[in-house]
């Protein structure tokens, strides 16, 4: 099917209704006026092909001695970039979609521009050698970003980050979270692409020459050097795509290599794809229509371009794979949704993306989300259900949420991020630790591991027992400072990121102007609240080392626990979520972003929790905390609808960066048969959605297959299980971070 | 001619209780807002307190005295349950189990009552229905679904196992039969105690010609094996667990049980 000189004759627009999209660059458009939406059920699909069961048994074998290795091969010879490397493939002749992000399936490369260091440390942990010309070259002849944001950063922000009441701040490699509009390079080829930044560049020749203006200037020329990069990219695979794509195999391979160009630029935290199903689908039905290619065909590119999303791989530390738990990428697809106009955005290609868990089994990427809406069709709700029940390897987030905030063509960047492709991106902010920040209120901004004064300025509290009124009064003084703090390091970060590892490629992917959020986090929401309600409900007494520092806590009585739909105390966990967003919107943002937050944790309510001593809810120091916006384990008693209901209260327009639950069900519990459980898990989400619940990871699982595989995880190759906002491969976790997950509540039925 | 005796109905329902306020309260044990295997659909199930059966493998030890429950008022459990009410009303609806929630059958037909009014909930009650002679054909009417509890099929087993006769049982499943009542049957399989094949195949005879009697009534049988994860509160409750040493049914044995329900009801879901 590699054959494009056989499509050139091809008229790439022929059968598409004609719009403003042919005009200028406007992908919505041409979706909205030419997509077919899909109101039926699965019973279209096809399974596996021949070519995509042998490809996948021998990339099955790859993983597995990349699993003993740990990583299985780097590009050490050389920094990344779009151009890098010459062509690779896993088996060529298997392979209908291709391109790899080095020469070969799974060998890293190296990106010492987000950091020499962390390349260094990564490098070093698993045994391979850095080419002493990369080092001699960052040395002596330019600054990576790592290198700029500690140039700037200030001793409050050392303190903080060494004491883990902010952690996760991507200052030592890219921070990721910005999708590039890569549909633009299938629809309008790379050529047109050029042309329009060159038009955006020229449109401001005659303006004055501020900072802002000449920053915005030498990003549209590297962003049109990225173009023809990426270009040349394509080339290496024989491709020519400057000219857009005539056919769905080619508008497949063009949205592919939009994305592999960025992934060999950049290693963000979060890579994510967009929303390219039912783009693609547009093609799949024209040439479905055309009698161009089948059902089977159609599932095929699919299924082999998820094997790619499948293997993009990042050289990371050690100490970075265990804080999120294996080897995430977050290449997001977002799935679904409603358009504006009413019509569900739901199209055969949704069903073929999620049915590649099927034909591939399950695998943590791509991290497929499901737009989740009341008025989707019966027949996908059921399917989406249906999956999750089979694989747990999907996320559901609020499309009733979104659509009326960012409109019906945006798409979910890492876990929980809502931008509007190709006109929006955020600066990525991780996350503060609130339950510390509450210890620090307590402590007069003395840590209570170290006994480091952390925040300066502060008075602790003396009394035996805590008074709810001293300790919020506290507390809310001790959020400005933290606030203010935290603010100042993020605009240090991508004020470094945007001069020293600008994401090429990803921005010419979206529009000269667009919105530009600084998306603030935070965690331990259910600790803090818990442990407000702790103060208020019941009595706390304080207990103190030789120094004063309040060390632990003895809780007289009972208090209300956050998730079990009790407004005593959700009040508590919902004023929190506000109060932080407010005074973060006191500082100033780098670049004018509008600033979010998140109630989201990743996998790091483990180390969070490590890092945070005793807390007044009665959690032992060390213990980790609950994931994202979850109550804590075990204390939501009072079932899977009341935790929900308690998160929903949780209110988006605080936390528009996405509020994060993970359920955990065993089968059983969701009823006696396979059709009992799906139409109970599709009314269970829009039961969710329906209370304004933004976000949800669906797992499915009996808690003795988990310990069985903790035992035995060479028979659980491909065991997938969602975590805060994504999805991990069960065995890659930690010891600590399986025994986190299997000690979560698990919905049952008593 | 002869004279029909009445026969005094069996045990005895626990007289309605008011607090200080004149309000009726009820004994809860506990809710569980996401409840999937406790009739059609996501439901609230309310555990009442109290049973006066005592079940070998009983996995709600805790639910047996009625004063160990949680004392509520009517207006606070209806209050808990609105809170989903929305939710219920198109995911599922509301089950009342225990316990067996017949020992407090004023305040749990009031329950029935109110939810059906305020917000036309489905409702189902999950019985062995020991004690509904007790009660008139007019309190069953809040009621849209039973989820009926045999035990056994023999009547010296059924005494065994449950201290109780199985006669007002089977009674009341004619009278569901009589009152055009739509019912789920539940059977919980034991090793050595409900197992065997001639049992079951009695119990399934039986269901038949229920079934043939009243046609379009019974809506599933469903074949709960056997678990011990309520072992340990008959521990808590300091009392000995007769079946310690009986293992959950196997596959097998579960499979053969489904099997000859299915044979007897070939157009009923067996689960």
């Amino acid at each position: 099917m590699n054959a494009p000189e056989s499509t050139i004759q091809l008229d790439a627009w022929r059968g598409f209704t004609a719009g403003d999209w042919q005009k200028q660059v406007a992908v919505r458009d041409f979706i909205q006026l030419n997509y077919t939406p899909y109101e039926g059920d699965d019973s279209f699909l096809a399974g596996p092909t021949e070519r995509t069961r042998q490809q996948w048994a021998v990339l099955s074998e790859l993983l597995k001695q990349e699993r003993e290795k740990g990583v299985l091969a780097v590009s050490a010879d050389r920094g990344t970039s779009i151009t890098a490397h010459d062509a690779g493939y896993i088996a060529r002749d298997l392979e209908v979609i291709v391109g790899l992000q080095t020469d070969a399936p799974l060998k890293r490369a190296i990106v010492p521009n987000g950091g020499l260091r962390m390349v260094q440390t990564g490098l070093e942990a698993y045994g391979f050698q850095l080419d002493p010309k990369v080092e001699e070259a960052y040395r002596f002849y330019r600054k990576d970003h790592n290198m700029g944001v500690f140039d700037a950063y200030n001793p409050d922000i050392l303190a903080c980050r060494k004491s883990g009441v902010i952690t996760g701040l991507p200052d030592a490699y890219g921070r990721g979270r910005i999708i590039g509009d890569y549909r633009r390079v299938a629809l309008y080829g790379v050529d047109f692409l050029i042309k329009d930044k060159k038009r955006e560049k020229a449109e401001l020749d005659d303006v004055d020459f501020t900072e802002d203006v000449l920053r915005t200037r030498e990003e549209l020329s590297e962003q049109i050097k990225a173009l023809g990069e990426l270009k040349e990219m394509a080339a290496k695979y024989g491709f020519d795509i400057g000219r857009p794509a005539a056919t769905a195999q080619e508008a497949v391979q063009w949205t592919y290599f939009g994305y592999l160009a960025a992934v060999k630029e950049q290693n963000g935290a979060a890579m994510s794809i967009g929303r390219i199903s039912t783009f693609l689908d547009v093609y799949f039905e024209r040439d479905l229509k055309e009698g161009r290619i089948t059902e089977s065909d159609a599932q095929e590119m699919i299924d082999h371009l998820v094997i790619k999303l499948r293997i993009v791989r990042f050289l990371r530390t050690p100490e970075y794979d265990q804080l999120f738990s294996g080897d995430p990428t977050w290449v997001t697809e977002s799935i679904g949704g409603m358009g504006e106009d009413g019509r569900t955005l739901v199209s055969k290609t949704s069903f073929r993306t999620l049915w590649t868990l099927s034909n591939l089994g399950p695998a943590p990427e791509p991290n497929l989300t499901v737009l989740w809406s009341t008025r989707l069709p019966k027949g996908f709700k059921d399917f989406c259900s249906k999956m999750s029940i089979e694989t747990s390897a999907i996320q559901y987030e609020s499309d009733d949420l979104m659509l009326p905030q960012w409109g019906d063509d945006y798409a979910i960047a890492c876990c929980v991020s809502a931008m509007r492709v190709g006109k929006q991106m955020q600066f990525f902010g991780a996350r503060c630790n609130l339950a510390k920040a509450m210890l620090y209120a307590i402590n007069g901004g003395v840590d209570e591991k170290t006994g480091a004064v952390v925040a300066k300025g502060f008075e602790p509290i003396t009394s035996e027992y805590l008074d709810y009124d001293e300790v919020v009064a506290k507390f809310d003084k001790m959020m400005d400072w933290l606030a203010r703090t935290y603010v100042k390091a993020l605009n240090a970060i991508h004020y470094m990121h945007d001069k020293y590892h600008y994401e090429r490629i990803e921005m010419a992917l979206h529009d000269r102007d667009i919105l530009r959020t600084m998306a603030c986090g935070i965690a331990g929401l259910s600790v803090a609240a818990d442990s407000l309600s702790a103060i208020k409900f019941a009595k706390v007494k304080v207990i103190r080392n030789e120094a004063g520092v309040a060390t632990d806590f003895v809780i007289e009585g009972d208090y209300p626990a956050f998730g079990n739909n009790d407004d005593r105390v959700d009040s508590i966990a919902v004023w929190l979520t506000e109060t932080f967003m407010d005074k973060i919107k006191q500082h100033k943002t780098y670049r004018n972003s509008m600033p979010t937050q998140s109630v989201l944790t990743i996998t790091s309510n483990v180390v969070y929790g490590k890092k945070t001593g005793n807390t007044p809810d009665g959690r032992r120091s060390g213990e980790p905390f609950a994931p994202g916006a979850n109550p804590m384990n075990g204390r939501d008693k009072s079932g899977f609808v009341a935790a929900g209901a308690s998160v929903a209260k949780l209110p988006y327009e605080a936390a528009l960066d996405g509020i994060s639950w993970t359920a955990s069900a065993t089968p059983d519990a969701l009823g006696h048969t396979l059709a009992d459980r799906v139409n109970n898990l599709s009314n269970c989400l829009d039961g969710f959605c329906g209370a304004s619940g933004f976000h949800i990871n669906v797992n499915v699982l009996n808690r003795e297959m988990l310990l069985d595989a903790m035992e035995h995880p060479e028979n659980y190759p491909q065991l997938t299980i969602r975590v805060s906002g994504y999805a991990v491969n069960f065995i890659k976790l930690t010891r600590e971070q399986q025994l986190d997950v299997i000690n979560r509540t698990f919905h049952m039925h008593a | 001619m002869t004279k029909t005796i009445p026969i005094k109905p069996a045990g005895e329902i626990f007289p309605p209780t008011v607090d200080d306020h004149g309000h009726l309260v009820g004994y809860i044990h506990s809710f569980e807002t996401g409840a999937a295997v406790d009739g059609p659909g996501m439901r609230f199930a309310l555990f009442m307190s109290g049973c006066q059966f005592r079940c070998l493998y009983c996995h709600n030890p805790d639910t047996w005295k009625i004063y160990s429950g949680r004392q509520m008022s009517i207006d606070e459990v209806v209050a808990e349950i609105g809170k989903y009410a929305t939710f219920l009303k198109f995911a599922g609806g509301l089950t009342i189990t225990g316990g067996e929630p017949l020992m407090q059958a004023h305040f749990v037909g009031e329950v029935f009552y109110r939810v059906k009014k305020q917000w036309g909930l489905h409702t189902a009650l999950d019985t062995q229905g020991f004690l509904a002679g007790h009660l008139d054909d007019a309190w069953f009417e809040q009621v849209d679904l039973v989820l009926l509890d045999i035990k056994q099929m023999n009547p010296q087993k059924y005494e065994q196992l449950t201290g109780k006769p199985l006669q007002p049982t089977l009674d009341f499943a004619e009278r569901l039969l009589r009152l055009k009542k739509k019912f789920w049957i539940r059977y919980v399989l034991v090793p050595g105690w409900s197992d065997d094949e001639q049992d079951v195949e009695a119990l399934a005879a039986y269901l038949a010609g229920l079934n043939q009697r009243g046609p379009g009534l019974l809506g599933r049988v469903e074949v709960l094996p056997f678990h011990k994860m309520g072992e340990h509160k008959w521990e808590e409750l300091g009392m000995k667990y007769e079946l310690a040493d009986t293992q959950p049914p196997s596959q097998d044995v579960v499979d053969r049980v489904r099997s000859q329900f299915s044979r007897h009801l070939p157009y009923i879901l067996v689960c």
